[in-house]
């Protein structure tokens, strides 16, 4: 069977990555099974989602111990303990990072076992509505690591994934999923299915007995109320907006009243974003009346933010 | 008849459309589910024809279910976890006006504390409502069961609502491969719904259950109903069996897995029971005479059934998704009812796994079995178990601790602006 996992945040599109390669096997003759697991946050969260596909009907279920493949849709992830990236991996787990840096690198950085393969990130994403190709492009370096999905199979995949958002968008996320299946094939990797587990010999599970608690303690109670502010949230950015002021007209209402996370606070009749926990949803660029808020690829304000 | 991934929600949203439902009354926000949402597309785009109104509650969905089928046309509605709590007091009372409708149930983990997580407390707690309950493991069977639930409800000897539960995440977001039957074998299968004397009407009104009665009455009213739902058993069996002539799957009250020469067994509800087969083939593999047992109605309970397959076995491990708090397994208790005074009744064991989707791998099954036997060459059942682990504890102490200093530091802070 094999066992597949795509870490990614809310938003870059990993539910349908999962599922394009799903729809990918199961065109070609597989059992399979896919879903996403998120929990109550959304946009710039981690997520994954997995994928299984097996010649026999599926018994295994939920989340994926151990995988055979690992794709990192947003390299940022990496070193997010929370993401839980790297979790269940061993020396025969393939690790696929959409990423800028290259493999020697990541090999100096992770105590990875297994082998790294980097999918180079595209071109610096400027436009926001570029995003959702991230996806496409991961379900399509995936398909390449597992040879026995075709060229043709992806494509359908795609088609029957996304044929719903319009020719203009399948289109490029086609040529984004092929592109990179044609990359990743070049570097003649292959996923190799897992073994079942073995009922003769297993490591017992740790089981203990769970000691009474008193409510003082056992109560599932918040006590620190305020601390959403020690959470920098601002980590989940993918896009930032960024006030122009010589644009703002100061109207002190607009932005800090519709942003969901009142992450713009309003100092003499200016506001200003604070960036620790602005998660870039973008709804003040779309309030904003004299537009004067733009929103800049987080990569490239982070490298600019460098320089100055 | 095509075959193609779908998530247990479209599956569900197929049943109620193949079944060509005629009114969905609907609470459209958080928890309600993508079941709803699939079901609205379809009637916005004319792929089917049906009525969905939108209510401001579940409590106010369920009314409307059950007030619409009192009429005489077929209805379904759909809710999750907290819904079904919310709807709670309008479950019992619809049930209660014998009108027959299907309402899909997405199990999720009930707060406080609060997960999204699939668990079976929000099920169980509508277990004496008098609504029939079927419970899935694949997505294939929550399309099915919808289909066998309106044939079941609607039948003369039965006539009550029915729930077909699925499992969040596990089913309701995980798509597998699923036949889809043709309309046309279907119609076959589950012709319109004969209402016979069932004639709520605006133009000749009727009071559904309203006068208030003395226990003498009411007595004879409670216990039809529970007749009714006792009837179902064998009107389950009849349809199960005119579904396989139909479509060729079976699905059992009581699947019985890999049971014929079992010295042990699992007994488990909904999806993580498809975990359990995962291990009962490879405990197979490794010589063990292993199977598994699911209800998949727990409402009528197949009481007889139970009894023969578990009876004459050496040893029987019950894995409850689910916690009565004082009590423990629910399931657990039920199969003991069951066995109570059987001969060659088998070693009872109770774990508890899986309580807000919390993972059961196949080392804690392998382990079960384990256990099982070692109770065999006791000869007693071991206590209860709660499926949990020394490292889960100590993560859940490390939380404890970041809390501890983060309310310590809080009240030193408040404690010096006090000063001030």
């Amino acid at each position: 069977m094999y066992r597949i996992r795509f870490h990614g945040r809310g938003g870059q599109g990993m539910k349908t990555a999962s599922r394009i390669l799903g729809s990918a096997f199961f065109l070609q003759g597989y059992e399979v099974q896919d879903a996403p697991r998120y929990g109550a946050e959304r946009r710039g969260a981690p997520i994954f989602a997995f994928v299984r596909a097996d010649k026999a009907p599926i018994n295994e279920r939920g989340i994926i111990v151990k995988p055979d493949l690992i794709i990192v849709a947003d390299d940022t992830l990496v070193p997010v303990p929370a993401a839980g990236v790297m979790g269940g991996a061993d020396e025969h787990t393939i690790l696929l990072i959409n990423s800028h840096t290259d493999v020697a690198e990541w090999q100096g950085r992770l105590n990875y076992p297994g082998p790294i393969v980097v999918l180079p990130a595209p071109e610096e994403v400027t436009d926001r509505a570029e995003m959702p190709f991230v996806g496409a492009l991961c379900a399509g370096a995936a398909a390449a690591l597992c040879h026995v999905i075709n060229r043709d199979s992806l494509q359908q995949a795609i088609e029957q994934e996304l044929g719903h958002l319009g020719s203009e968008i399948l289109k490029k996320n086609r040529q984004r999923a092929l592109h990179a299946f044609d990359l990743i094939r070049e570097t003649r990797t292959e996923v190799v299915e897992g073994i079942v587990a073995d009922a003769t010999a297993w490591h017992a599970p740790e089981w203990i007995e769970l000691p009474f608690d008193d409510a003082r303690t056992a109560a599932p109670v918040i006590h620190a109320a305020d601390n959403t502010d020690a959470l920098k949230t601002g980590s989940w950015r993918t896009m930032r907006p960024v006030i122009d002021y010589q644009r703002c007209n100061k109207c002190w209402w607009v932005c800090s009243t519709f942003c969901p996370d009142g992450a713009i606070a309003v100092e003499e009749g200016t506001p200003v974003i604070d960036y620790d926990h602005c998660k870039g949803c973008l709804v003040c660029v779309a309030q904003c009346p004299p537009h004067a808020i733009e929103a800049v690829a987080e990569h490239t304000a982070a490298a600019e933010e460098k320089k100055s | 008849m095509t075959r193609r991934l779908m998530t247990g929600n479209a599956a569900a949203a197929w049943g109620a459309r193949l079944a060509e439902v005629d009114y969905i009354p609907a609470f459209p926000i958080t928890p309600q589910t993508e079941i709803i949402e699939s079901l609205s597309e379809w009637i916005d785009r004319e792929e089917m024809p049906g009525r969905m109104v939108t209510l401001e509650s579940e409590h106010s969905m369920i009314t409307a279910a059950g007030s619409a089928a009192a009429t005489g046309v077929r209805v379904f509605s759909a809710t999750s976890s907290q819904g079904l709590l919310y709807a709670m007091e309008m479950l019992y009372t619809v049930s209660g006006w014998r009108a027959p409708f299907v309402l899909a149930n997405v199990s999720r983990g009930l707060a406080s504390p609060i997960t999204l997580e699939p668990d079976h407390n929000d099920i169980l707690a509508a277990r004496d409502s008098g609504f029939l309950q079927i419970h899935c493991a694949t997505c294939q069977e929550v399309l099915d069961s919808t289909l066998i639930a309106y044939k079941l409800a609607e039948d003369p000897r039965v006539r009550l609502p029915v729930i077909v539960n699925l499992d969040g995440f596990y089913l309701s977001f995980t798509r597998e491969p699923v036949t889809l039957p043709e309309q046309e074998k279907v119609r076959d299968f589950l012709p319109p719904f004969d209402a016979e004397n069932m004639m709520f009407r605006a133009s000749s009104p009727e009071s559904q259950a309203v006068a208030v009665l003395g226990g003498g009455p009411y007595s004879y009213f409670r216990y039809e109903t529970h007749l009714a739902a006792q009837n179902a058993l064998a009107v389950y069996d009849e349809i199960a069996d005119e579904f396989e002539q139909h479509f060729g799957r079976r699905h059992d009250a009581l699947e019985s897995y890999r049971c014929e020469d079992a010295e042990y067994l699992f007994v488990m509800m909904g999806s993580f029971a498809t975990k359990a087969k995962e291990a009962v083939d490879r405990l197979r593999d490794a010589g063990w005479a292993i199977g598994l047992v699911r209800p998949r109605l727990l409402r009528p309970l197949p009481r007889e059934a139970l009894q023969r397959v578990l009876c004459n076995r050496s040893a029987v491990a019950v894995v409850d998704q689910n916690l009565s708090m004082g009590m423990g397994g629910v399931l657990h208790s039920e199969v003991t009812s069951v066995l109570y005074g059987q001969p060659n009744a088998p070693l009872l064991a109770s774990f508890i796994g899986g309580l807000g989707g919390r993972d059961i791998p196949s080392e804690e099954f392998f382990q079960i079995a384990t256990v099982l036997r070692d109770a065999v060459k006791q000869g007693s059942a071991p206590p209860p178990r709660l499926l949990y682990t020394g490292n889960e504890l100590r993560e859940v102490r490390n939380l404890q601790a970041i809390a501890k200093v983060e309310r310590t530091e809080l009240e030193r802070d408040r404690g010096e602006k006090d000063d001030e």
